[in-house]
């Protein structure tokens, strides 16, 4: 008769055995923020189109302390999403040729992150425009 | 051995499955000198501290991927990794990760082979050629495109390195997926359909990966399996989704 018994081993808690693992467990959990701030935007716009009081009281609210503190978390994890993302873009992408050479893995997350830089600074002189 | 002075602690972790009910960690003191590697301390607790240690290895050089394993929790080649760089504090080492241990250091390959056969890793040539019409020809860029894919050996340390894999073995995993992908990418190959259709468009196929990218890491041939699976996943949507259009053009 064989002994043969081969042993399955418990996955329990496998994303605390590598720090690599971690960092990726960070990506998929500030997808969750992106959500939630993705809501709060969400509820300014049911805001807008109650009225003018509605979309101020929403706009009020977001002045509040508390969610000072959720604008700072939000956008901390926003910028770790922002960059886990963009550095395993290249892993996405064919491998591609630009004038007979190929793309480094570096240009493309750097393109990305420069992209995200670029997008951040229109959005954010547009908002400055409108209270200027 | 003649000029071994220091000694290191190696902790590995046994399953005889005769005996033991689970893996049970044992310890061995082992002389060594700078240029031995992990696979020749655990070739000398085989020779000199207990004979009944099981583990696999073939070449010592890092080409049959025969004696990957878990070296300090990371998968590795243990013939490419040196017991200098665990000194003074010690190593463990354990069977590679996400595979059933067999006994001791070895794992069951069955899953692997399984899927491995199941991807047809051969070209499938699109058009047979004849002796008399010579060699199919192929531009540097046309080699460039699946040239790292085609360096895997199968040491299965990118499976160990997969959570995803863990999680769940119907998973294809990567080192087969990144195979797939040296076969579909090569110029001379015609059998792209035939390997897309044989994974199915669930999470067996590319879309079990959710882009750890861990398995790209490990690779001790520098292949990038994560890149061969994400870009695929795209092929997998236009294969998808084209089948209802065009059958018969998804089927060539």
């Amino acid at each position: 008769m064989s002994n043969r018994r081969p042993y399955v081993r418990s996955m329990d808690g496998w994303w605390k055995r590598d720090a690599y693992f971690m960092r990726y467990m960070a990506r998929e959990v500030t997808a969750l923020f992106v959500a939630a701030y993705a809501f709060v935007l969400l509820v300014g716009l049911v805001r807008l189109s109650q009225g003018e009081a509605a979309f101020n009281g929403w706009l009020q609210y977001l002045k509040t302390p508390q969610m000072l503190v959720f604008h700072l978390i939000a956008l901390a994890t926003f910028c770790y999403h922002t960059w886990s993302w963009f550095s395993i873009m290249p892993k996405t992408m064919p491998i591609m040729y630009v004038g007979g050479k190929r793309v480094q893995p570096g240009a493309i997350t750097g393109a990305g992150i420069a992209a995200s830089v670029v997008a951040c600074l229109a959005v954010l002189l547009i908002a400055g425009g409108m209270h200027s | 051995m003649a000029d071994a002075e220091k000694i290191i602690e190696i902790r590995v972790l046994r399953y005889r499955s005769e005996q033991d009910k689970e893996p049970v960690p044992q310890s061995f003191k082992v002389p060594f000198t700078d240029d031995m590697s992990v696979l020749q301390g655990l070739q000398y607790i085989k020779d000199y501290l207990d004979g009944t240690l099981s583990f696999r290895w073939s070449c010592r050089m890092a080409i049959c991927g025969s004696c990957g394993m878990m070296i300090d929790g990371k998968p590795k080649l243990s013939c490419k990794t040196f017991l200098r760089e665990y000194y003074p504090e010690g190593l463990s080492v354990e069977a590679l990760a996400h595979f059933p241990i067999e006994r001791d250091l070895i794992v069951s390959v069955e899953d692997f082979v399984t899927k491995l056969e199941r991807i047809k890793p051969y070209i499938i040539p699109k058009e047979p050629r004849t002796l008399e019409q010579g060699e199919y020809l192929q531009t540097p860029q046309q080699r460039d495109m699946y040239e790292q894919f085609s360096s895997c050996i199968n040491c299965m340390l990118c499976y160990a390195a997969c959570p995803q894999y863990g999680l769940n073995p119907d998973f294809t995993g990567p080192g087969i997926l990144a195979l797939l992908h040296r076969y579909n990418a090569d110029s001379r190959d015609g059998g792209q359909s035939e390997r897309l259709n044989s994974l199915g468009h669930t999470d067996e196929g590319f879309w079990g990966c959710t882009a750890v990218a861990y398995c790209s890491e490990v690779c001790p041939k520098g292949v990038d399996p994560a890149n061969a699976i994400n870009q695929n996943k795209m092929n997998s949507a236009i294969n998808y989704f084209t089948r209802f259009v065009t059958q018969g053009e998804a089927n060539k």
